[in-house]
């Protein structure tokens, strides 16, 4: 019956329906099939009045497409009606038009380019709405390329138009400055003149478009103007066009204050000039109403912004303190967001506002609860760390759940910055965990222990309150851990019975074991809480006397459980009692005092540490030019810069050379230690013929080589000078690719006379193991006639070897 | 500037969509989602304000319908509830004690009354018989335009 009232209602209609016949039939659709049916059939039909020629249903017929398009449906079928309807003559064409372009056309559609011709030409029509409509499409969705195009048309309108016009004119030119930040400087003057009348009507427009052109001309002449509309605005003139609840105008106030924000931001002169009037705003603007703290929300986050004086700055956080004791959430809230903000700069000022915040931890609203833990945990410090734990711990038991993993960390490092004892960071620790142990992180339980250890006067006060605290309940896991431990190590002083700090309690060493395997028996108790029970029960084996068989019987029980850890942890106390009994006593003595790890050890540290503490060899000839490196560079094979000059060929025990690993000249004297081929050649005789690998600044050098064996090549460096000044800390080095292995052997020399008199010889071992070809790469340093020279030089081919290097 | 600005029902329906800077279609799909659920999902007497990525969401309730203004984080959030107060003003005015079924049925005007207050993302007209003025000016010219046709097609 439904069903065949739609569809008669559908055969109703006829093509140019009206928007609205069309919306009831949609929203008459009792399902979502029912709904894209018809949704399907009117888009049909608006599709074929699209392709027709033009009649007058043409804007209703675009309206329901926007309609569905709203709905979520596609439209963009619609792009091109809407460019054709916005050159449409007709004024309600153009309004659907123009709307419809606003809708489906984005700066991404290539349509949009096509309307911008049309958006010229409405900018100059004769009627004011028909502008109005190109500058808000423009205004809305004009891409960079329509912005550049169209900047000089928005100048003329923003200078010599009608108040109406030239207020949207200046919203397109502020619209068009974020586009294409150049254009700023276009509207300049012409924003300057619009500041200067004195009409209320679009001064908020011109403001903003001036305010992008003073963002970028850092032109602070007109603050005395600003100020002077602003005083207009706030102590004179009742507009009642303008008024809300008795401030004139509150978004043009609003607007100018950031204004003044922007321009006093970096600025001393700037702020100057604005101090008197912001104190006006700031006293004399009412309260009582929203609007009139929005005004003097922005009046705050202005002096707070700009460079103002601290009787300002002092004012301004009083005002937040008020509104901190406002009726209206919202206010409470942005109060504390501001506060957090200023907290780091102005903290003493915040201080004093300490209770209130600390009250609104108390708020219904969870935002504000928030609000109020971040700022109570930044108001913290070593003077109210008593009062202020006290508050935080009270706010921990009833505090929403998604804020319990943030207070629990923040009041950990509160008390471990501002702990005033160690009995009271314990306490608070303690109080933490009995109240948030399930939210706490893991490392909690290692700090806490590593704490306590730390403590040694306190161990038999620990152990006391954490032996009842466990008796009451065994649930929060961090707790029954920490517990357990501690029942472990400290268990003598515990049966003891004697404390100074707490009142004695008489346990007996049953009571002790009975809490231990409750731990350990309880569905409660995670794996990990398991393992603590039980090791503590197997600690208290050395700190009990009579009751150790009971220990024993409770450890073999354990050594068949099915949880693989505790099942092995039993194992081994069990056999501690058998075979290691002389043992045990002091396996199980009381832990040294653990040293609290920083945790700003890096492995890449260590590394480092190491390869410093390699001993460089005693230097035969000279220093090194190059400066040490860090051995991490070492790596880089083929990079003669990376070389570390410390570090040397690895001790004998290592094999051979880490491949490629740059090697200084400066080696062992005398000791060749990886000798690889067993060949000692003292003197470098090169047989094989010898070849020029580097000439420059009359430094010679030639490269001759042998092959000693399959894998292994001796290659033999000779350097002369042919410059009439002497050559002294010669030196060479040598890098070979990652699969040749590299040794170099002591130089005959590091001293070149001029005029070639002498040379300098050096040999180099290689052993290629992977026969692959032979290259190397040779560094040459120097000093002659007191400055340094370096040179590098690639060798690809050695003399006497084929070019598979055989 | 004001990002965007969204009115939906209390079942999630969109009723108005107004874009400040351009976006895909397949983003504003996911804001939209985004910001129906995110306040839907909100207790009664909550604060208005809400963090979402970089920008600052305001949502008011106005009987059936959620207003939802997103602002930059640097913008004024208290005068932004202002914002949308007086939108619901100017539809008011309008429409003479707007209701849903006035925003459904006439989104069109929705949108052209928009048009007139905010632009560009910045408030454009601050004075409410201003707004009022331009949109009754702009209906009589569309009504001079349509009645133009009639005339048109019953003559012939």
């Amino acid at each position: 019956m439904y069903f065949y009232n739609v569809n008669e209602l559908y055969r109703a209609m006829s093509p140019s329906v009206p928007l609205q016949e069309m919306i009831r039939a949609i929203r008459s659709a009792r399902t979502q099939c029912e709904e894209r049916g018809v949704i399907q059939r009117e888009c049909a039909a608006i599709r074929a009045q699209f392709r027709q020629a033009d009649n007058g249903g043409r804007s209703h017929n675009l309206a329901k497409l926007l309609y569905v398009h709203m709905l979520g449906y596609p439209a963009h079928f619609g792009q091109m009606e809407c460019v054709r309807m916005i050159a449409s003559p007709r004024y309600s064409e153009k309004r659907v038009g123009y709307l419809g372009a606003m809708m489906l056309l984005d700066e991404k559609q290539d349509a949009s380019l096509l309307i911008t011709n049309s958006i010229k030409n409405d900018l100059s029509h004769s009627n004011q709405y028909v502008q109005s409509l190109a500058l808000c499409t423009l205004a809305c969705m004009g891409s960079a390329e329509m912005c550049r195009d169209l900047a000089p048309e928005i100048d003329r309108l923003l200078r010599a138009s009608n108040s109406y016009i030239k207020k949207k004119a200046a919203l397109c030119a502020v619209h068009i400055v974020r586009k294409v930040h150049d254009l700023g400087e276009l509207f300049v003057p012409a924003a300057r003149s619009l500041l200067a009348e004195k009409n209320h009507g679009y001064i908020p427009s011109c403001m903003h478009s001036a305010v992008m052109c003073m963002c970028l001309c850092c032109v602070f002449q007109t603050v005395p103007d600003l100020v002077q509309i602003m005083k207009g605005l706030v102590l004179s003139g009742y507009s009642p066009e303008h008024d809300v609840a008795g401030i004139s105008d509150p978004f043009l106030q609003v607007r100018i204050l950031r204004l003044l924000r922007i321009l006093g931001r970096n600025n001393e002169g700037a702020s100057d000039a604005m101090n008197d009037l912001l104190a006006q705003v700031a006293t004399n603007t009412d309260s009582t109403k929203t609007v009139g703290n929005a005004v003097l929300y922005e009046t705050v986050l202005t002096v707070l912004d700009i460079k103002s004086e601290s009787g300002l700055r002092v004012l301004a956080v009083n005002i937040l303190g008020r509104f901190l004791l406002n009726n209206d959430r919202n206010i409470r809230y942005i109060a504390m967001t501001s506060l957090q903000k200023i907290v780091g700069t102005d903290h003493n000022a915040v201080q004093r506002h300490r209770g209130t915040i600390v009250d609104c931890l108390k708020d219904q609203d969870a935002s504000v609860k928030r609000r109020a833990l971040e700022l109570s945990l930044a108001l913290v410090s070593a003077s109210n760390i008593r009062s202020m734990m006290k508050e935080l711990l009270l706010f921990l038991s009833s505090c929403p759940a998604e804020l319990k993993a943030h207070a629990a960390s923040g009041i950990f490092n509160a008390a471990e910055r501002y702990a005033p004892s160690q009995r009271w960071h314990i306490d608070t620790i303690l109080h933490v965990l009995t109240t948030a142990g399930g939210d706490v992180r893991d490392e909690t339980v290692p700090n806490l222990i590593q704490l306590i250890t730390n403590a040694s006067e306190l161990h038999c006060y620990t152990v006391h309150k954490l032996y009842r605290a466990l008796l009451s309940d065994i649930s929060q896991q961090s707790l029954v851990q920490v517990a357990c431990w501690c029942i472990g190590e400290y268990g003598d002083l515990l049966l003891r019975g004697e404390c100074q700090e707490t009142e004695a309690v008489q346990v007996t060493e049953d009571d002790v074991l009975d809490a231990l395997e409750t731990v350990l028996q309880s569905h409660m108790s995670s794996p990990a809480t398991r393992g603590f029970a039980l090791t503590a029960t197997m600690k208290l084996s050395t700190r009990i006397t009579d009751n150790v068989d009971r220990i024993r019987s409770i450890v073999s029980i354990y050594g068949s459980c099915i949880d693989v850890e505790l099942q092995q942890r039993a194992v081994e106390y069990n056999a501690l009692f058998k075979k290691y009994d002389h043992m045990r006593a002091a396996v199980l003595e009381r832990m040294p005092v653990i040293e609290k790890n920083s945790s700003g050890h890096t492995n890449g540290e260590s590394t480092g540490e190491a390869m410093k503490d390699i001993q460089p060899a005693k230097i035969k000839q000279g220093e090194p030019l190059l400066p040490p490196q860090p051995a991490n560079q070492v790596c880089d094979l083929l990079d003669l810069l990376g070389g570390s000059d410390e570090t040397l060929q690895p001790s004998p025990a290592v094999g051979a050379p880490a491949p490629g690993l740059l090697i200084n000249t400066a080696s062992i004297a005398g000791g060749d230690l990886l000798d690889l081929l067993g060949v000692l050649e003292p003197a470098p005789l090169a047989p094989a013929p010898t070849l020029p690998v580097y000439e420059k600044d009359g430094v010679t050098l030639t490269l001759s080589c042998e092959k000693q064996s399959d894998t292994g090549l001796t290659v033999t460096l000779t350097a002369s000078n042919s410059t009439e000044s002497d050559i002294s800390s010669f030196t060479l080095q040598a890098a070979v690719p990652k699969s040749v292995q590299l040794h170099m052997k002591a130089p005959s020399g590091d001293y070149l006379p001029a005029r070639g008199t002498a040379k300098v010889t050096q040999m180099v071992v290689l052993n290629n193991p992977n026969k692959v070809s032979p290259k190397m790469r040779v560094r040459i340093s120097y000093t002659s006639r007191g400055s340094a020279f370096q040179d590098t030089v690639q060798i690809d081919s050695f003399p006497g070897l084929d070019a598979a290097g055989q | 500037m004001m990002r965007f600005l969204l009115l939906f029902s209390r079942q999630g329906k969109l009723r108005l969509q107004k874009w400040f800077t351009p976006m895909s279609e397949r983003e504003k799909k996911k804001i939209i989602r985004d910001m129906t659920t995110m306040v839907l999902a909100r207790q009664p007497r909550s604060c208005n304000f809400l963090h979402w990525k970089d920008l600052k969401i305001i949502y008011k309730r106005y009987a059936s319908l959620y207003f939802c203004l997103a602002i930059e984080n640097q913008e004024n959030e208290l005068i932004a509830l202002e914002v949308i107060h007086r939108y619901v003003e100017l539809l008011d005015k309008y429409f003479g004690n707007v209701c849903e079924l006035d925003i459904i049925f006439n989104f069109e005007k929705a949108y052209f009354i928009l048009d007139e207050f905010l632009m560009g993302g910045e408030i454009q007209e601050t004075s409410k018989q201003m707004v009022n003025r331009s949109m009754e000016a702009s209906d009589m010219l569309q009504e001079d335009d349509i009645s133009e046709w009639y005339e048109v097609e019953l003559f012939g």
